[in-house]
């Protein structure tokens, strides 16, 4: 093995009553991409922010290329030739490329200097490791790979011999994620040390060297990749077997509860999103819609919910019309037993300042159980969010806590208690999992059939193939605003990647 | 000939009543671009007034005068930066705090030391800052069009009037051709990204408020030194609230916040010179109206005329680590 870049020993932190990381050890090769995985909260973030200077260890060390040294502030990291990608960019939006690859790392006094430095500096870079963004460009108006790209200059920049980054692929899409690959075996080629964080199991396995895995605070094992699996390092993550799959029994589809007919929705520019779109849902049955992000899925779901005006088509909720204007009341809606729990819950789903309680029966907040006359009945309200939390082992199971302190799986999970709990015989679900850890996913898909098992019609709308294929008793697949296939629960992967990609669509036209 | 000596009039008054605006709304230029919201010029700039006058009075000298008004407000300028940046606390409340504290206390210190119902003592020639006649003024003066206009208008103006112009251009240089105007603009926009670039943001937004109590205090002793030989209470009049209204209005850059002084300042010299004119058409306006004119204006040109102002987008947030 080459030698370390770095070495982490023994690392304590604590926020409050927080152990966020306990007696980590780790040790990093130079040359090498070596990825952290763990579940949200695992204390990967923190234990990269303490390397990066921006919080100090409660105790331990850390060596340099051998030796130890001690990173108080993100200078100290900067000056050891460390330098990080954060998951949210640090860059100015308003700022030219160079201004903020220089901020922070100015000749002197003057800019002059700095500025042609920077731009020198930049086409070397550009040459050796393909790096091309222009630096004239401000930054709010390049697309977020780029952004990234303009990130990863920033850190070399500067000098750096160790990259760190965090969550990179989050905001990426597939063909971004792929040329940011193909960036980082470069810079591995060229010497540099690259420490990935992530959380998902498909990039570790296609890009690093060498995996550890966190969980709760502790460091519980590293592996060579090309020894380990996916299904080990699941497991290791969660600290149990974790069902990629989930077992469901066959379906009973009873009566038809949502019926969409010749649906089409325009955008705001007039844009056709969803083009004569017809399907039924069915009691006892998950129908999954399957697409890539942006294929028309949002639309037809903000729709049906009534949120969204339709051009034409109708919707039936048991055999009744849904208001399509997009002037639905979404409480005669919930009263007529349809729960939606939205693709984005931080923007529709939760008032992220709001505490757990109030989230958990917001929308419901009218439903006489909550009240006592025109008051809230807050012991009602506890004693309901107690339950819910309970049930759907929300954590920390603290009602009081602002749902902002909640992790993005819990928060998840706050939402469909409060969808699901009341009962509804509709439910559509949007991204059921995104940005969810594995633990949480698994508990989430086990709910979801059990709504199906109970009778309930439930319509579930991902971009994560997995998901929608482990999930669902009927699968649709939409491509450019039609539906263009349906899929029993038995189609491949392969299959469906080629109807989500237009393939079959594009030959059919023809 | 009369039509074109009414015209150099106003301008001359245009430019004598803009420079307090442009003074103050540089100032607030410097610290709401590194982030922090200052509703607390208008304080300022009466400190700075109350002391200049003051100092001034006593040890008869306007340079005296000048560095004193600048160190108060400067002192003030930093009880504002420790409440918003070490203390985080909200900067709109800390900045009316600032006024009020202004506002009483010049009061009670001018009756308490000098005894004058709060006004200070008049100042004599040399406790001022006297108008700097330019070489060839006097010679050109009756040359038409051409004389007036240098000798009126460039001519004949306290060194402060010159200064205030002067650091237009100085703050343009500043921020844009600088490594602190860079980091302050950075600082204003995202300070996450300029803590992470491994910069102390607290220690650069102190540096733009001192920039910022500087610029008060001079502002503050252009007032009570310059447009008028003593402190008065409450003689600031609003001015710190409605630099503020030009720098929104300028949309916090230095060329246009000396333009959109100039245009306040116009409006004031025309309502003073229009002042029981009769109007063409209208006929006799009443002086209340002509008063209130830059102010309904004010409200007018803020309301839709300036189109999009986007103020730097970390402005009034406290900084946080976040976890």
């Amino acid at each position: 093995m080459a030698q370390a870049a770095i070495e982490l020993i023994g690392i304590n932190k604590s926020f409050g009553a927080v152990r966020a990381n306990r007696d980590i050890n780790l040790e990093v090769a130079r040359g090498t991409i070596h990825g952290i995985v763990g579940e949200n909260g695992a204390g990967k973030s923190t234990l990269m922010s303490i390397l990066y200077g921006f919080y100090q260890a409660d105790s331990g060390e850390i060596h340099v290329g051998g030796k130890p040294v001690s990173i108080n502030t993100s200078n100290d990291a900067i000056a050891l030739g460390i330098g990080m990608v954060h998951q949210h960019f640090m860059l100015v939006d308003n700022f030219t490329v160079l201004e903020n690859i220089i901020l922070g790392a100015e000749n002197d006094v003057l800019l002059k200097s700095s500025i042609a430095k920077a731009r020198s500096e930049l086409d070397r870079l550009e040459r050796e490791y393909g790096l091309e963004v222009d630096p004239d460009a401000v930054i709010e108006e390049l697309p977020v790979g780029l952004q990234q790209r303009v990130e990863i200059l920033k850190a070399l920049y500067r000098g750096a011999e160790i990259l760190i980054l965090d969550e990179p692929t989050g905001v990426l899409t597939p063909a971004e994620a792929d040329h940011l690959f193909r960036i980082l075996k470069q810079l591995k080629e060229q010497g540099k040390t690259i420490v990935l964080i992530t959380h998902k199991l498909r990039e570790i396995m296609a890009i690093t060297d060498t995996v550890s895995v966190m969980r709760q605070g502790t460091m519980v094992a590293t592996r060579m990749t090309k020894e380990t699996t996916v299904g080990e390092l699941a497991e290791l993550m969660v600290g149990r077997r974790v069902l990629l799959r989930v077992e469901k029994g066959q379906s009973e589809a009873g009566a038809v509860k949502l019926s969409v007919k010749n649906l089409t929705v325009k955008d705001s520019r007039g844009v056709t999103m969803v083009d004569n779109v017809s399907f039924d849902v069915r009691g006892g049955e998950i129908v999954g819609i399957a697409g890539v992000a942006g294929n028309g899925q949002s639309e037809l779901l903000e729709a049906i919910s009534g949120i969204r005006h339709a051009v034409s088509g109708e919707v039936m909720l048991d055999g009744k019309p849904i208001d399509l204007t997009g002037k639905a009341d979404p409480g005669e809606l919930r009263d007529r037993g349809l729960a939606h729990v939205p693709e984005d819950r931080h923007h529709v789903g939760l008032v992220l300042a709001f505490e757990e309680n109030e989230n958990s029966i917001l929308g419901y907040h009218d439903d006489e159980r909550y009240l006592k006359g025109p008051f809230l009945d807050v012991d009602a309200i506890m004693a309901d969010a107690k339950d819910k939390i309970e049930k759907y082992d929300i954590r920390p199971g603290n009602p009081r806590l602002k749902t902002a302190n909640f992790s993005g799986g819990n928060q998840q999970k706050i939402v469909l208690a409060r969808e699901m709990e009341q009962d509804p015989g509709v439910l559509i679900v949007g991204q059921p999992t995104r940005g969810v850890d594995v633990g949480a996913i698994e508990f989430i898909h086990k709910r979801l059939i059990a709504m199906r098992d109970q009778g309930k019609a439930v319509l579930v709308v991902s971009v994560e193939l997995d998901e929608i294929r482990s999930l669902s008793d009927r699968i649709l697949v939409m491509f450019a605003g039609r539906v263009v296939g349906e899929r029993g629960p038995d189609a491949t992967e392969g299959e469906l990647g080629l109807l989500m990609a237009g393939v079959e669509h594009q030959e059919a036209a023809e | 000939m009369d039509m074109f000596n009414a015209i150099i009039q106003v301008l001359d008054s245009t430019i004598r009543l803009s420079v307090p605006l442009l003074l103050a709304c540089l100032a607030g230029l410097y610290s709401e671009r590194a982030g922090i919201f200052d509703i607390g010029l208008e304080g300022k700039m009466l400190v700075g007034a109350f002391a200049g006058a003051s100092a001034a009075a006593v040890f008869h000298s306007a340079l005296i005068g000048l560095g004193t008004a600048v160190l108060i407000s400067v002192a003030f300028a930093l009880v504002h930066g420790f409440a918003s940046i070490t203390h985080r606390g909200n900067q709109i409340v800390s900045g009316v705090a600032i006024n009020f504290i202004a506002a009483g206390s010049t009061i009670i210190l001018g009756q308490a030391w000098f005894q004058q119902g709060g006004r200070t003592p008049a100042l004599q020639p040399a406790e001022r800052f006297e108008a700097i006649i330019w070489p060839g003024a006097e010679a050109i003066k009756d040359v038409p069009i051409i004389g007036p206009i240098y000798a009126e208008l460039i001519s004949g103006h306290s060194i402060l009037v010159y200064f205030a112009f002067a650091m237009v251009p100085f703050t343009w240089w500043v921020l844009f051709r600088t490594r602190f105007g860079l980091r302050m603009r950075a600082v204003g926009e995202n300070p996450a990204a300029v803590d992470t670039a491994g910069i102390s943001v607290a220690w650069l937004r102190y540096r733009a408020l001192i920039c910022t109590g500087i610029l008060t205090g001079v502002a503050g002793a252009y007032l009570s030194m310059v447009q008028n030989g003593g402190f008065v209470k409450d003689m600031t009049a609003g001015k710190g609230y409605i630099a503020l209204a030009a720098l929104i209005f300028a949309k916090w850059k230095p060329v246009n916040a000396m333009f959109a002084c100039l245009l306040f300042g116009f409006l004031d010299a025309a309502a003073i010179r229009l002042q029981g004119s009769p109007l063409p058409i209208i006929g006799k306006v009443p002086v209340q109206f002509m008063q209130a004119l830059p102010y309904v204006l004010t409200v007018i040109l803020l309301a839709g005329f300036i189109g999009k102002a986007i103020p730097p987008r970390a402005g009034g947030v406290p900084y946080v680590k976040e976890r």
